[in-house]
C-alpha cells in the first residue's frame, strides 16, 4: 500500500510536533504559488503514513543578509540558483491521520494522529486514492456533496452516522448554506433512512428556489422527489400564487400554545419577563383555553379584581395581551384548529414522508419562532412517548427524525435554549430518535453547550472573529483551521469537521440547479429504487 | 566505474618541485607555458593520482636574490628582447601552485586529501576535458576550495575553476547552475560570499 504509485514529492518534513503540526520544506521543483491553504498532502513516514493538511505557507532565507540586500531578479541565473537553496518556501501541515503500514491497521483504517512522522519524511500532495481510503467511496450509505479543493475525487458522507447526532451548517449569509441544505436533505431522504421536517421560512426547500447569483430558478426538493416529499403550507394562497402544489395547510389553534412557546418569543414580541411568568399563571387559570380568555377579558372592573387575586400587575398584563394580539393577527391562527396538525405531520412522518413546511409570507420571525416551537415540541414528545413504549414493549421504534431550522440563534441563543424545546433536542441528542439540522448565520448567537453537543458542523465563510471561534470552539488544531476557514472562496466552499467525517476537509460543494445536476441526484435515487425492487422480486 | 584512462604525453604542463599533504607546486617545462587559474592538473600513476586546482602561477628570476632588469628600449617588440637575449629562458622560470583538491585509485575518483603527498619530480598533467567531465561529476571539492586560505580570495578561485570545468561540459550554464545551487547550500549563511561567485560565474 505505502509507495505503491510513485508521486511529485513536495518537500521533507524538517521539524514540528503533535500539537502544532509539522513543517515542511519545499523542494525547489514544488513552486510555493502552487501551494494552497486546506489542500490535503500524505507523508511517508518511517512505518506509518500520514494524512494532513495544509494549514500556512510561508516564505524563508537562510540567510537573513539575503532580506537586507535582496539580490537582482532579473537575473535569471541568479534566481534559478537561489530559488530552493538559500531562498526556500514551507509548508506547515497539520497531521490528522495515520495508517499504519501492518496489515491490521489497514483493516482499521486511518486513525487519528498520536504521533508526529520522522525527520525528512516525504510529504507529497494527496492522491485521489488516498482521498477515497480516507473518506471512501461513494455507496449505499455515501452521498457524494461536493469535491475536496482543487481535487476531483468525491467526498462522500456518511448520512446514516451523520444524522445519529445534531448537525449545524453555517456561514455568512450568501455563502451557499442553502444550496448546501438542500444537496444534504436529498442525500439524507436517500440514504439515511430517517425523514426529515423542514421549516422553511423562505419558501426554498419545497417546490421552488431561486439562486442569488443570477436569479435562476432551481428545483427543490418536491419537484426533484414527489413521491417521497410532502409540501405543508401555513400561507395557502401565496403556495398557490407560486404554483406550490400543497399537501395540507396548517392552521393553528389557540388552544395548542403553550405559555413555553410565549419565552422564545420574548424578544420578538417585545413582552417582559413579567409578562412570561404571568402567562403561565393564566394558562393554570383558564386552561387550554387561556389564550382566546386572556384576549376576552376587557378592561372591566372583573379584570382588575382576577389581576389583583392572580398578583399580577396591570401593566405586565396589558403587555402580555399585546403580544397575545401580534400573534392572533397571524392568519394561520384560528380559536380552534379544524384538523390537527401535529397529527398530519406524524402520519407523513410515519409513512416515511419528508415534510417541508413552508411559511408563505409570514417570513417575520414571530410566526416562525412560534410555529417551529410549538410544532416541534409536541412532535418531540410524540416521538418520545412512542421511543419509551417501543422500548418497553419491544416494538418498532419510530422513523428517526431531522428537524431543519434556519436562524437557528433565535431559538437556541443562551437566553433561551435551556428552556426552549431545540436546546434540549440539541442536548439529548439521538436517544428520541430526534435530531437537528441547524442552519443559522451568526452561530456565536448560539448557546456554547448547544454548539459543543452538534456532531457534525459545515461551515461556508465566516468573517466575524466571534463567529469563527463559536464554530471551532473544541476542535484540535483549531488555530490552523481557523486560517482555512477564513479562505474559504465566499461561494461554493466549506469546511466540514466532525463526527462524519474522519478529518476536517475543505469543499466544493457539489454542482446544483443545472439539468445534469438534477439528472445526478435523481439517478442515484433511481438506482437505489432498482436495486430495492430486484431484492424484492428475489424474495417473491 | 572503468579504469580510467591516464593523461598523454601532450597534456604534461610541469614537474612538481615542492609537495605537500595540501598543496604542491610545480615549474613548467616551458616559460609562460601555464595551465590557466583554477585549470584541473593530476599527478602521479594509476595506483595514486593526485588531483589539484591550479590557485596561483608566478614567474620570476631562477635565483631568487637577482632581478630581472628592463631590456626592451632599443627593440621593437617584446618578442625581440627574448630573440637577442636567449638566455632569459633559462634565468627565468614560471611555477604554478595547486591545492590538492582530491584523488584516484585508478577506478574511483574521491574528492577528499589522499594519504600521501605527491612525489617531486612527479609529471603535472593538465586533464584533458573527458577526465575534467568525470571528475566533476561530484561538487564536493568545493567544501575544500571554501575552506582554505590561499594568496587569492576564495571566491576568484572558485569562479574560476567552475568556470573552467564548465567548458568541459556541453551545457555549460546546467553545469553552472547545478555548481551554483550546491554553493547557496555550502554558503547559506554566508550570502555576500555567494553573491560574490555567483556573480562571477556569469558567461
Amino acid at each position: 500500500m505505502i509507495g505503491e504509485n510513485a508521486r511529485q514529492p513536495l518537500g521533507i518534513v524538517v521539524s514540528g510536533s503533535v500539537d502544532k503540526g509539522v513543517e515542511v520544506r519545499l523542494d525547489s521543483s514544488a513552486s510555493v504559488e502552487d501551494m494552497v491553504v486546506g489542500r490535503y498532502v500524505t507523508i511517508e513516514g518511517r512505518q506509518r503514513r500520514f494524512f494532513g493538511m495544509i494549514t500556512d505557507i510561508s516564505l524563508g532565507v537562510t540567510d537573513p543578509q539575503l532580506t537586507v540586500n535582496p539580490p537582482d531578479t532579473a537575473d535569471p541565473f541568479l534566481s534559478e540558483v537561489l530559488n530552493g537553496t538559500a531562498t526556500y518556501g514551507t509548508i506547515h501541515v497539520l497531521p490528522m491521520l495515520t495508517i499504519g503500514g501492518d496489515v491490521t491497521s489497514l483493516i482499521e483504517g486511518p486513525q487519528p494522529v498520536k504521533t508526529v512522522p520522522s525527520h525528512f519524511s516525504m510529504v507529497s500532495l494527496a492522491s485521489d486514492d488516498d482521498m477515497n481510503l480516507v473518506f471512501g467511496e461513494e455507496d449505499a450509505n455515501r452521498f457524494f456533496i461536493g469535491n475536496p479543493l482543487d481535487m476531483e475525487t468525491k467526498l462522500c458522507l456518511d448520512l446514516p452516522e451523520f444524522v445519529k447526532r445534531s448537525n449545524g451548517i453555517f456561514g455568512k449569509s450568501g455563502t451557499g448554506k442553502t444550496f448546501l441544505t438542500r444537496i444534504l436533505l436529498i442525500g439524507m431522504l436517500q440514504k439515511s433512512k430517517s425523514v426529515n421536517l423542514i421549516f422553511d421560512m423562505h419558501n426554498e426547500y419545497g417546490w421552488m428556489g431561486t439562486s442569488e447569483t443570477d436569479g435562476r430558478k432551481v428545483k427543490a426538493l418536491k419537484q426533484l422527489f414527489p413521491e417521497k416529499v410532502a409540501v405543508f403550507t401555513l400561507d395557502e394562497e401565496n403556495s398557490r400564487r407560486r404554483g406550490v402544489s400543497t399537501d395540507f395547510v396548517v392552521k393553528i389553534g389557540y388552544d395548542e400554545i403553550e405559555p413555553e412557546d410565549m419565552v422564545l418569543l420574548r424578544q420578538t414580541l417585545n413582552i417582559t419577563d413579567l409578562a412570561v411568568e404571568a402567562s403561565y399563571q393564566l394558562r393554570r387559570r383558564f386552561g387550554r383555553q387561556w389564550i382566546q380568555r386572556t384576549l376576552d377579558v376587557g378592561e372591566s372592573e372583573d379584570t382588575q379584581e382576577l389581576l389583583k387575586e392572580m398578583n399580577i400587575h396591570e401593566s405586565t398584563f396589558q403587555s402580555l395581551r399585546r403580544g397575545l394580539q401580534t400573534i392572533s393577527r397571524l392568519s394561520f391562527i384560528e380559536p380552534h384548529a379544524p384538523v390537527d396538525a401535529v397529527n398530519t405531520l406524524l402520519s407523513y412522518l410515519d409513512k416515511g414522508m419528508n415534510v417541508v413546511l413552508e411559511f408563505g409570507r409570514y417570513r417575520d420571525i414571530t410566526a416562525y419562532v412560534l410555529v417551529a416551537n410549538m410544532l416541534a415540541r409536541r412532535i418531540y414528545a410524540r416521538y418520545q412517548e412512542r421511543m419509551e413504549r417501543s422500548m418497553s414493549e419491544d416494538i418498532a421504534p419510530p422513523n428517526p427524525l431531522v428537524i431543519t431550522i434556519e436562524e437557528a440563534h433565535k431559538f437556541l441563543n443562551p437566553e433561551v435554549a435551556s428552556r426552549a424545546i431545540f436546546g434540549t433536542i440539541a442536548r439529548e441528542m439521538r436517544k428520541y430518535n430526534v435530531s437537528l439540522l441547524v442552519i443559522d448565520q451568526r452561530p456565536s448567537g448560539i448557546d456554547e453547550e448547544v454548539m459543543s453537543q452538534l456532531g457534525t458542523k459545515i461551515t461556508c465563510l465566516l468573517d466575524n472573529e466571534k463567529d469563527i471561534d463559536s464554530v471551532l470552539a473544541g476542535v484540535s488544531g483549531k488555530s490552523e483551521l481557523k486560517s482555512v476557514l477564513a479562505r474559504l472562496a465566499p461561494k461554493q466552499q466549506a469546511l466540514i469537521f466532525g463526527h462524519a467525517v474522519p478529518m476536517p476537509v475543505p469543499i466544493r460543494t457539489r454542482e446544483y440547479g443545472s439539468a445534469e445536476s438534477y439528472k445526478g441526484f435523481i439517478g442515484e435515487a433511481g438506482s437505489g429504487q432498482q436495486a430495492k425492487k430486484d431484492i424484492e422480486e428475489l424474495w417473491d | 566505474m572503468g579504469f580510467l584512462k591516464m593523461p598523454d604525453l601532450s597534456d604534461r604542463v610541469g614537474e612538481v618541485i615542492e609537495a605537500s599533504t595540501t598543496h604542491f607546486v610545480a615549474e613548467c617545462y616551458q616559460l609562460y607555458e601555464l595551465p590557466p587559474l583554477g585549470g584541473l592538473v593530476s599527478v602521479g600513476d594509476t595506483s595514486l593520482e593526485t588531483f589539484g586546482i591550479v590557485y596561483h602561477a608566478t614567474t620570476a628570476s631562477v635565483e631568487p636574490g637577482r632581478r630581472p632588469i628592463a631590456r626592451g628600449k632599443d627593440e621593437a617588440s617584446e618578442e625581440e628582447i627574448y630573440k637577442s637575449s636567449p638566455q632569459l629562458e633559462k634565468l627565468l622560470r614560471s611555477e604554478f601552485s595547486t591545492l590538492v583538491v582530491g584523488h584516484s585509485n585508478g577506478e574511483t575518483i574521491y574528492q577528499y586529501l589522499p594519504p600521501k603527498p605527491p612525489r617531486i619530480h612527479s609529471f603535472v598533467y593538465l586533464c584533458p576535458s573527458e577526465r575534467v567531465r568525470e571528475f566533476s561529476r561530484s561538487f564536493d571539492f568545493l567544501n575544500l576550495l571554501l575552506n582554505t586560505s590561499l594568496p587569492v580570495s576564495v571566491e576568484e578561485l572558485v569562479a574560476a575553476t567552475l568556470r573552467q570545468m564548465s567548458q568541459a561540459h556541453e551545457d555549460r550554464q546546467a553545469f553552472l547552475k547545478a555548481a551554483g545551487r550546491e554553493l547557496a547550500v555550502l554558503l547559506s549563511s554566508e550570502f555576500s560570499k555567494l553573491r560574490a561567485i555567483l556573480g562571477r560565474l556569469r558567461l
